[in-house]
């Protein structure tokens, strides 16, 4: 190709040109990335600056203004003073129950979804997969299916309404993922590491709680926190499984944001749903990568 | 006696999880099944009776309003929500200095209660004092976006905030993705001189097909079950505008005391996810056998 860029001012010229093309292109991709961490951040950022504004000056001032002066009266009500209907004490014994609710969850389901991981996994025998395809299936179905027989299932109990209740439904229907998440580990693990601890005689319990457990740390910090995302989320079994004492956090910020009584308090609704989100926020914050790995881990296998 | 206990003790230990998953997964659906094919009202009833509850669930308006959303709902966000992730992961490949803190603002809604994001979505769209104001009271006094308020447009304010919890992690899936591709296929294409968009869309994308399907399960999934965004963005409303099955069954469930109802939605909704994630399961089963 001889065309007049073969000259080597003109071949200089054009690289220059390339580097500036580069450059350009370089400060547009940030451009572009910036904009998109506005997009997913503006609505956090709304959120908090509604919270620390008055009424007043939510009515006559910018959605997106930062406060004028800046009241925490609001973050006050919404933890002790904010009406979820009739009852006025804010979020706070709902959220003092779904601490109550998630803790003993994620604790019961993790410990036995790493026990179901081990059996299925290191220990198999004929079935094993079905009961572990069976299991993944049930990962999957849309909670509605269920709804109907749990209730009365809950109520022939005793426990429906109840704190026991939501522990005892988001365990049954925790079980699924967990199992998933430790089987999939404990699948990499070289079974001869069983046969070998056999030999020297140690017990099928033994071996789990001397060998697997202690490997185990990575993904049990993925279970907890997938768990505790799940069950502190959860609205569904929430709202359907629980009575007026017993609600979890998320239902009660529905019925603040909700009732209808009195002037609608935009700054409280908000500072309720940022409280209702801190904890899974804190927890994404401080081990983001292992809230990831859990998402991940039941989509793309590997 | 013991020995027989320390050979058997692995079925012993899954035993109960795995009668749980029997009776709370499969005899439940199973419960619901033939619930749907009765008479229940109020209370449940046992009697068998045909498909009486599809017939009605078919001639209602309102089933009709919660499908239809459905569709527009789950269509606009599966694929929007692949196109911005695969976008974003795209643009977060290219040796970006402060990836790891942007990934981390792309993927925090995903950590957030449905509640909370609709919380926060119906105060930023409401037309009172939300962008509809801000605009307004920038100037432009004839702007416009009242979508939360009208029924023809609500439902694509659901999409919306559903796009904005759910995209990040898409991204993350399909950076994963472009992560575990061949490097030296890329190098050698770029050595031939084979331009940049060339090499993304005939070989790195293409190769991504399997995440491009596990990103659609998970999605649909989620868009199938929506409930609580619904719920707290716009109640489903304006009248039942914004219904999605998953609104209806729990309308019918709990305010309608239609247990028939209920019953019948929840198994059409069931179908839907069995359509779409048997296949998948079984595929992902096999191959892991193979």
């Amino acid at each position: 190709m001889t065309d007049v860029s073969a000259t080597p001012a003109a071949a200089a010229a054009t690289r220059s040109q390339g580097a500036g093309l580069k450059t350009a292109l370089r400060w547009g991709l940030y451009l572009i990335l910036a904009l998109f961490a506005v997009y997913y951040l503006l609505p956090l950022f709304v959120m908090l600056t509604t919270s620390l504004k008055s009424l007043e000056e939510i009515r006559t001032g910018d959605l997106v203004a930062l406060p004028r002066e800046v009241t925490f009266d609001a973050w006050a009500k919404a933890w002790s003073g904010a009406c979820t209907g009739i009852q006025c004490e804010g979020v706070r014994p709902y959220f003092w129950n779904s601490v109550q609710i998630a803790v003993p969850g994620v604790l019961i389901s993790t410990l036995l979804g790493a026990v179901n991981g081990y059996v299925i996994a290191q220990w198999r025998f004929k079935g094993a997969n079905i009961i572990f395809a069976l299991m993944l299936f049930g990962c999957f179905i849309p909670f509605q299916v269920v709804l109907l027989p749990m209730a009365r299932l809950l109520g022939l109990m005793g426990i429906a309404g109840t704190i026991p209740g939501l522990i005892f439904v988001h365990v049954i229907y925790g079980i699924g993922f967990t199992t998933l998440f430790f089987r999939n580990y404990y699948v990499t693990i070289p079974q001869e590491l069983v046969k070998a601890a056999k030999v020297d005689g140690a017990s099928f319990l033994r071996i789990f709680w001397s060998i697997f457990l202690p490997l185990s740390i990575p993904i049990i910090v993925v279970s907890v926190i997938w768990q505790f995302t799940q069950i502190w989320n959860d609205f569904l079994f929430g709202v359907s499984f629980s009575s007026a004492g017993t609600q979890p956090v998320t239902v009660a910020l529905n019925n603040i944001v909700n009732s209808t009584t009195g002037v609608k308090e935009y700054n409280v609704d908000m500072a309720a749903a940022i409280i209702a989100a801190l904890p899974t926020l804190l927890v994404y914050v401080v081990a983001g990568k292992y809230f990831i790995r859990g998402l991940t881990a039941g989509s793309v296998k590997g | 006696m013991a020995k027989w206990f320390e050979t058997h003790l692995p079925k012993i230990v899954l035993a109960p999880s795995f009668i749980a998953v029997l009776i709370f997964v499969y005899g439940f659906i199973g419960w619901t099944a033939w619930v749907s094919l009765t008479r229940s009202k109020l209370m449940p009833r046992y009697e068998i009776d045909g498909f009486i509850q599809y017939d009605r669930l078919f001639a209602s308006p309102r089933w009709d309003t919660a499908m239809n959303n459905l569709y527009i709902f789950g269509g606009m966000f599966i694929i929007i929500s692949l196109v911005l992730g695969l976008i974003l992961a795209i643009l977060l490949d290219q040796q970006i200095r402060v990836e790891g803190a942007i990934r981390t603002i792309y993927l925090y809604p995903m950590a957030l209660s449905m509640i909370v994001t609709g919380t926060a979505w119906k105060w930023i769209l409401n037309p009172g004092l939300g962008v509809q104001a801000m605009v307004q009271g920038w100037g432009f006094e004839n702007f416009k976006f009242d979508w939360l308020v009208n029924p023809d447009m609500a439902i694509y304010t659901v999409v919306m905030a559903a796009i904005w919890q759910s995209s990040g992690f898409v991204m993350a899936l399909f950076l994963a993705g472009l992560r575990s591709v061949d490097t030296e296929i890329i190098r050698a294409a770029q050595i031939d001189g084979i331009p940049t968009w060339r090499v993304y869309t005939a070989i790195i994308i293409p190769s991504m097909a399997p995440i491009f399907l596990s990103a659609f399960i998970v999605l649909a999934h989620l868009a199938i079950k929506s409930f609580d965004l619904v719920i707290a963005l716009t109640g489903g409303g304006p009248g039942y505008a914004t219904d999605l099955p998953a609104t209806y069954m729990y309308a019918m469930a709990f305010s309608r005391g239609d247990v028939g109802q209920a019953a019948s939605s929840a198994m059409i909704m069931m179908m839907v996810i069995f359509i779409i994630v048997v296949p998948y399961l079984y595929s992902e089963l096999r191959a892991k056998n193979d």
